[in-house]
């Protein structure tokens, strides 16, 4: 369990969080969106407390996390693949981590596996690839066995295989009962990993919802017909809630009515259809639409064009 | 590939920080870079060899009283000072171990794997110190004695023995000097969190400052020297003092204040500011 308050973290006049407010489930993965700058490491730096909040206060299972006398034990955390001395193994890296709570050897080996570095783990850290270097971050974050995984874009630079392995890993974790809090700036790795997304821009909270539920407000969208008799078509679905548009010869692009209805009084009134498809606005487009304004920066040609 | 199998617990339920295991941890950090292994041998390397060498120049029956004294050598060439005046060099090297201790994590970023372990973030430090003075106390004592007792076998007649006045106390000074400015560097690498910062003001602190304190007025040089590191832990190395030097106790005084500044501000600071 994640709970932030009023959390905000100002550098210089520069308020990189903004009194976010939010609360991490255990049992569920939870996603943290938003896009490059949107204070989503910021705010996890925070959380352990490596970077001191300006304002707000935010707890991990009750307490300040530097106020827990075995702090691996209830946050294992990734927040980037290089916080590690690039001349130290990665098995001595881990076994110097561990050593802080005490942890064995053991569990050095068994993270080791876990993450698929035994082959490599008695070479220096600094001549691992960025996916290498990712699975160190995780061996270190799943050390302590910890009640909250907290996993800063984790899926960077890793191959497809890898992405596969992370997906079941976070479900996996989230299912033995623990909070999992991913941050992506990708919507469709969120799609696929998390259930319930918290959505930041410019620091500030946009969106604390279930997937399902964002999906959902994602989909009002229009509904293509295909027709040869498109202008009677037209006329027997025309009303005040209807807007029908049309671009090519016998396709009605239909927004405001349900592809059921339109189909059944198609067929009530005897007209042909060809096609009948709801075309959905796509996650993407969804959690574009909603950061649009608290995009920190945006391309210059998309700039120009507002 | 692995499978995705959560991970099977073997974390026992009494895994917690505690001071003695974040002194382990930076022990395993310690030993297992090699930069910082290699700075130490070099370290006792450098100090052996050339005490040995200024012992045998000051061996050589032909010096003329007054000879200068070889460059990086001694600043009295007497078999005591021959014999330790490695420390000169060395001191330079386990500045350097130091400073790559500290300002190498943040240099690295395993800093921030370091204080997420442990929150505190004091103890790391503070434990950093303890192992770092405890191994070069470990390696330095018998280097320093071995080095003096071979110096002396070079001097033969002209030398000095292990059991007058002073002598035991200036070669475990050596030692204890040496491992000093190891974490005089450790303190300064935390504070300034950059290695080339770092060492610079290492270098500083060690040898252009006494340099441009030499050069002021004698009324003023002679009241600032003896409490520099450097002259301090001079006081602590040589018998029978001489120039300005403080009495090896006073030496020993100012030198532990001198680090407890450093490492109380580096302490200070490494709780304030964001990591």
């Amino acid at each position: 369990m994640i709970e932030a308050s009023d959390l905000s973290k100002r550098y210089g006049d520069k308020l990189a969080v903004d009194a976010l407010t939010f609360t991490v489930r255990p049992g569920v993965v939870t996603g943290f969106l938003g896009p490059n700058g949107a204070g989503k490491s910021t705010t996890m730096r925070m959380i352990l407390g490596l970077d001191a909040p300006t304002a707000g206060t935010v707890r991990v299972n009750g307490r300040r996390y530097v106020e827990h006398r075995d702090p691996l034990r209830q946050v294992g955390a990734l927040l980037e693949a290089k916080a590690v001395h690039t001349g130290r193994s990665a098995r001595n890296h881990l076994l110097a981590v561990a050593a802080t709570h005490g942890i064995g050897r053991r569990r050095v080996d068994e993270v080791i596996d876990l993450v698929g570095l035994r082959e490599v783990a008695d070479r220096r850290a600094g001549g691992f690839s960025l996916g290498m270097g990712q699975r160190l971050g995780i061996a270190a974050a799943l050390l302590g066995d910890p009640a909250v995984v907290m996993l800063d874009e984790p899926v960077n630079g890793l191959d497809p295989d890898g992405i596969r392995w992370i997906r079941g890993l976070l479900k996996g974790l989230a299912a033995e009962g623990r909070t999992v809090f991913v941050s992506s700036h990708l919507m469709s790795e969120m799609a696929q990993t998390a259930e319930h997304l918290i959505v930041v821009g410019r620091g500030r909270l946009i969106a604390d919802v279930p997937l399902a539920e964002f999906t959902r407000r994602a989909s009002r969208g229009t509904v293509r017909v295909r027709s040869p008799q498109a202008t009677a078509l037209r006329d027997l679905l025309a009303g005040p809630e209807v807007t029908i548009t049309g671009g090519e010869p016998g396709v009605l692009e239909v927004s405001g009515l349900r592809p059921e209805v339109i189909g059944d009084r198609a067929a009530a009134a005897g007209l042909t259809l060809h096609e009948l498809t709801a075309a959905e606005a796509s996650l993407e487009e969804a959690f574009m639409t909603m950061t649009r304004d608290a995009v920190e920066y945006a391309g210059a040609t998309e700039g120009a064009a507002r | 590939m692995t499978s995705a199998a959560p991970p099977a617990t073997t974390v026992a339920a009494d895994a917690r920080i505690t001071g003695l295991r974040v002194v382990r941890a930076e022990w395993i950090k310690f030993r297992s870079l090699r930069s910082t292994l290699i700075m130490l041998a070099a370290t006792v390397v450098v100090f052996a060899a050339l005490g040995l060498g200024f012992s045998a120049f000051l061996a050589d029956a032909t010096i003329e009283p007054g000879t200068p004294a070889p460059p990086g050598g001694p600043s009295s060439l007497d078999p005591l000072g021959a014999s330790l005046g490695g420390a000169n060099l060395a001191q330079l090297l386990i500045g350097t171990l130091g400073v790559l201790l500290t300002a190498g994590e943040y240099s690295t970023g395993m800093i921030r794997t370091s204080l997420a372990a442990v929150p505190a973030r004091w103890p790391v430090l503070a434990a950093k110190a303890v192992v770092l003075a405890g191994v070069s106390l470990a390696v330095l004592t018998p280097a320093a004695l071995l080095t003096f007792l071979g110096g002396q076998a070079i001097l033969g007649d002209q030398g000095i023995s292990l059991a007058d006045a002073g002598v035991p106390r200036a070669v475990l000074g050596t030692a204890v000097y040496l491992a000093a400015v190891g974490v005089l560097g450790a303190a300064l690498g935390a504070l300034l969190r950059t290695t080339a910062g770092a060492l610079t003001s290492v270098v500083a602190l060690l040898l252009v400052v006494p340099g441009v304190v030499s050069l002021l007025p004698e009324s003023w040089s002679e009241r600032i020297s003896p409490y520099l590191p450097s002259q301090a832990g001079q006081a602590l190395m040589s018998v029978g003092g001489g120039g300005d030097l403080l009495a090896p106790g006073a030496g020993a005084a100012v030198l532990a204040a001198w680090l407890l500044v450093l490492l109380g501000a580096a302490l200070f600071l490494l709780r304030r500011r964001d990591a």
